[in-house]
């Protein structure tokens, strides 16, 4: 099983030199900590700054300099800020490589809910629909079943829909799976996890053939 | 020319009940403090607000939430309001949720003088739901119309009394595109400079679409999030 840092090193695999990476908040925002030594990534947050940098130091922080989470963050050398309309200016347009966000449901079809619970809870999409219409990557960092015990991999969505068709990996502490066009496919087992306890996790339809290998790091 | 008023209040004189105004900023950053804290003072009522969240409960639009002088809220993201819940579901306040990057876009719209565009954002879902779509390259997109606003309340960093503004760090965010799509745009700022202070080159906002502005006082800029690396 992994962790949530084990979930957001696995998919920090997927970064590559010279991306432009959207981090969601939650397990996503722990991807920053495993970017590999030597290797140039800028991490664009949607509020209008692209490079972000670490935490300030205590009794540096500053309220005009916030992330997507409105957490209080720092610029590095190269940092640019945006209005609003360019930053979403520049998902639209395909410049962001990869989005990384959390989700309440994924289905079989890569269709994603994560914004609502009609009549219990709204806190609205923000930027996520925006980012899952027009990211080149997009990978899922969630939890493989909810509080309930119930399965997320769904056959379908129950959820209002943030994204049609969209995602195209899901990480949990389960796996890392991918999809065709049956449905999801385990392609990694998380370490020590079998393959017939992933299949009894997920309700959607799963092509595991048994042989999956163990998420291995660099 | 000057558009300076002494405060919020005169400023924001005529603005009336039943008015839409948008309000620029990002969770707490880059509020109009002291435009918010004028319309607790004037007791405006029935007002539709249009701004990416709806503040915390005891600040920001969370003020004028807690007083019902809210009707309708045009928002992306408002999950940091338990009051704001608590309205929406018991149907006291009417709630358009609508994706980010839309309302940012549907402001740039109405500042550049564009009824709509095409986004692909909200395709397939219930954001959708009675839109025009068309497609382009094999993609499917929404039309979104431009936004309609009575008065833009904006917070910049440094402005003239001729209106050009600049923003500062991530405070920016929705404050330019609001300040170009009002029909009234009264921006607060927290230094209000000579005409020629500003190098030209460094203007974020042209003044020709600010028609108001005033320096604004007290600024708490609350932070939500207190996120620190510890020096030990």
């Amino acid at each position: 099983m992994l962790d949530k840092n084990g979930i957001a090193r696995t998919i920090a695999r997927e970064l590559r030199d010279g991306y432009y990476v959207n981090l969601g908040i939650g397990i996503p925002t722990l991807v920053a900590n495993f970017i590999p030594e030597g290797m140039e990534v800028q991490l664009q947050s949607e509020n209008g700054l692209l490079g972000m940098g670490p935490f300030p130091w205590e009794g540096e922080e500053d309220p005009d300099l916030i992330n997507a989470g409105k957490q209080t963050i720092t610029t590095l050398p190269g940092s640019v800020f945006f209005d609003s309309a360019m930053s979403f200016g520049m998902i639209r347009a395909g410049k962001v490589d990869l989005t990384v966000l959390g989700a309440m449901e994924v289905s079989q079809q890569g269709d994603i809910a994560n914004w609502k619970i009609p009549g219990k809870m709204v806190k609205g999409m923000g930027g996520a629909m925006d980012l899952v219409a027009s990211a080149r990557h997009i990978v899922v960092a969630m939890q493989h079943v909810n509080k309930a015990g119930e399965s997320k991999l769904l056959p379908q969505c129950t959820l209002p829909l943030t994204g049609l068709a969209c995602v195209q990996k899901v990480v949990t502490e389960l796996g890392v799976f991918g999809f065709d066009s049956l449905g999801f496919v385990l392609l990694e087992r998380a370490p020590g996890v079998g393959v017939e306890h992933i299949k009894n996790h997920t309700k959607g339809y799963l092509t595991a053939l048994g042989h999956e290998p163990e998420i291995t790091w660099p | 020319m000057n558009k300076v008023y002494p405060d919020a209040l005169s400023a924001l004189h005529d603005l009336h009940d039943g008015a839409t105004l948008m309000l620029g900023g990002f969770g707490l950053c880059g509020i109009p403090e002291n435009g918010i804290s004028a319309l607790v003072q004037k007791g405006t009522r029935n007002l539709t607000c249009i701004s990416n969240n709806a503040g915390v409960d005891e600040f920001g639009l969370g003020l004028l939430l807690k007083n019902h002088q809210i009707q309708k809220m045009i928002a992306s993201y408002v999950g940091e309001n338990a009051e704001f819940e608590r309205q929406l579901l018991s149907g006291e306040l009417e709630v358009e949720l609508i994706p980010q990057g839309t309302l940012a876009t549907r402001c740039m719209a109405a500042g550049y003088g564009m009824p709509a565009v095409f986004t692909p954002a909200g395709v397939g879902t219930e954001v959708a739901a009675g839109k025009e779509t068309r497609v382009f390259g094999g993609k499917t997109y929404l039309l979104e119309t431009a936004f309609d606003a009575d008065f833009a309340l904006v917070k910049a960093w440094k402005g003239d009394r001729m209106g050009n503004l600049i923003f500062r760090a991530t405070s920016r965010n929705f404050n330019p595109l609001m300040a170009m799509a009002g029909k009234i745009t009264v921006a607060e700022v927290e230094e209000l400079v000579e005409p020629g202070d500003l190098d030209p080159d460094h203007i974020h906002v042209p003044g020709i679409y600010v028609h108001r502005i005033f320096v604004g006082t007290n600024y708490e800029k609350r932070i939500e999030q207190r996120t620190v690396r510890s020096r030990s």
